[in-house]
């Protein structure tokens, strides 16, 4: 069992990081900042899945690479670039890798990101993704042999499966519905897209309370007010509101990381009392991991 | 011409669950051409829905059904009837049960899944489009189809994508399918079908068999020549 679902289980308040893998084989830098700044801080570390559809090295041999070197990975899987085949696939190699969370993910649409041309596959959604790897713990695949029967696996993976929700979003009603079928469909815990509202994420928080799932709100660093302006204008549900902005905006530009890491341990401090973890995505500033957990008092 | 198939009863009274009373509408075009559809459709359909203990508050059959200009025009004679329907069970391809859907304030329930539009999207096609998968769930969608409105086809409900405005992320001047078909399962306050499980599609039935992308006349053409290629042989009998 994975350390971020002992603790989870455990009640423990988990805080969990991120990395993403670089566009090029020059992996030594992510790696020496993971083993720096994350390892021994945070529970586990995600690895993003060819972030906003941009072509980089894969989430599966970064997570194995944080293995190797005694941190615990997310390993983010998102259904824009394989089908079901593939999919399934790279579940058991990272089974096989000793991977043990992965997080299931729609994936931003190839239009967002690099190689805009490129086809989408979206042969699986998330929903359908996290029923496929429950069915690959359960010891068959999605696939069927030549009479028809359900396909025996030799050998089963076992996985502290997760998934996301926006929570503060303009409808945050449907998100909530497909929210309960992601559960359904077996995911065991839960990371949120980034959270500047605390009162929103609290309101949130008692809708999906049924579900009695580990929720980790999605903290962002804010690296300047024109960052959060553009959040504002352009990532779905997420608004920062002035009184984040202003502090930022006032600040000396050698100052902005201080100030940042501060509004991210206050965000923490506010909202740890409603979830069970928070998940920090530093967006490079991994260097600003202790300093925000000890802004939180955690 | 079209090419759809009728789905299993089963499946048509499922999608009717919980509904007792149901117009009846079937598409005078393709679905005639392709026979699927027409008077023998209407009637069998009739049958089994009251065979199911629904009621039929009236039925109609009407040309082409995929303009819904058309189909504002001419089912305003069954206004009547419709009213007193909660769902309308349509016999077409997918344009002509999204185009009914967009008129008749009414769930829409496809009783054909299509297997070929012959890259011609209806008589004047409006927006309704339809992307020929085969497995036609507009009956749990509000009669919108995510395949075709979704930027990724999703089938289980929206990704985190849709802005705050209710646009896609792809693009400002795209609204999120999703939020379309919340919006209109609010509006006929069947919310709880964003709750149904949508299985992983079948590929294979976008694999277009020959026969449907025959045309009526193509087809006549086949026959007219294996017809004179049969001729010769007939004679030496």
């Amino acid at each position: 069992m994975s350390q971020l679902q002992q603790q989870l289980a455990a009640g423990t308040f988990v805080v969990t990081g991120e990395v993403g893998p670089p566009k090029g084989t020059n992996v030594a830098p992510m790696l020496e900042e993971a083993e720096r700044y994350l390892k021994g801080t945070v529970t586990a570390v995600n690895v993003t899945d060819l972030q906003t559809a941009v072509m980089r090295v894969g989430s599966l041999a970064a997570c194995r690479l944080l293995v190797e070197r005694g941190i615990e990975p997310v390993f983010q899987m998102v259904c824009r670039d394989r089908n079901r085949l593939a999919l399934q696939s790279d579940v058991l190699s990272a089974a096989v890798l000793g991977i043990e969370n992965v997080l299931a993910l729609t994936g931003d649409h190839v239009v967002m990101g690099d190689h805009p041309e490129a086809k989408p596959v979206y042969d699986l959604d998330s929903v359908g993704l996290l029923q496929a790897i429950a069915r690959l713990e359960a010891g068959s695949d999605m696939g069927r042999d030549t009479k028809g029967n359900e396909n025996t696996l030799d050998g089963t993976p076992t996985f502290f499966k997760g998934c996301c929700v926006t929570p503060c979003g303009a409808n945050v009603d449907a998100q909530v519905i497909k929210l309960e079928k992601k559960v359904a469909a077996g995911a065991q815990f839960v990371q949120t897209q980034a959270v500047y509202e605390p009162d929103a994420f609290e309101a949130f928080m008692r809708r999906v309370e049924p579900l009695k799932v580990p929720v980790l709100v999605g903290i962002v660093m804010l690296k300047s007010a024109a960052m959060a302006k553009y959040m504002n204008r352009s990532v779905p549900g997420v608004r920062v509101p002035d009184e984040i902005i202003q502090p930022l905006a006032d600040a000396a530009k050698e100052d902005r990381q201080k100030v940042s890491t501060e509004i991210c341990g206050r965000l923490i401090r506010r909202m740890k009392p409603c979830c069970q973890g928070a998940h920090l995505m530093t967006l490079g500033w991994d260097h600003c991991v202790p300093d925000i957990i000890q802004a939180a008092g955690l | 011409m079209n090419a759809t198939e009728r789905k299993p009863d089963k499946e048509i009274l499922e999608s009717l669950d919980g509904v007792t009373r149901v117009f009846i509408l079937g598409c005078q075009g393709c679905p005639v051409g392709c026979e699927t559809g027409g008077q023998p459709w209407l009637d069998e359909m009739q049958a089994l829905l009251t065979g199911s203990g629904k009621t039929v508050t009236g039925a109609a059959l009407l040309d082409m059904i995929c303009n819904k200009a058309l189909v504002g025009i001419r089912l305003g004679r069954s206004a009547r009837q419709i009213g007193e329907a909660e769902a309308v069970l349509v016999g077409s391809c997918g344009v002509g049960v999204q185009a009914v859907g967009n008129m008749v304030g009414r769930l829409a329930v496809p009783a054909m899944d299509t297997l070929s539009m012959g890259d011609y999207q209806g008589l004047w096609p409006s927006e309704e489009r339809c992307a020929e998968c085969g497995e036609c769930m507009l009956a749990t969608t509000g009669g919108l189809c995510p395949i075709t409105l979704c930027a990724k086809s999703l089938v289980n409900g929206s990704c985190g994508g849709t802005q705050d405005d209710g646009t896609c992320e792809v693009s400002p001047e795209r609204r999120c399918g999703w939020q379309m078909i919340y919006e209109r399962l609010e509006k006929l306050g069947r919310l709880d079908d964003l709750r149904r499980f949508a299985a992983p599609k079948d590929f294979r039935k976008r694999d277009i068999q020959d026969a449907c992308r025959r045309t009526i006349r193509w087809a006549l053409e086949v026959a007219e020549q294996e017809d004179t290629e049969t001729e010769p042989q007939n004679a030496e009998k």
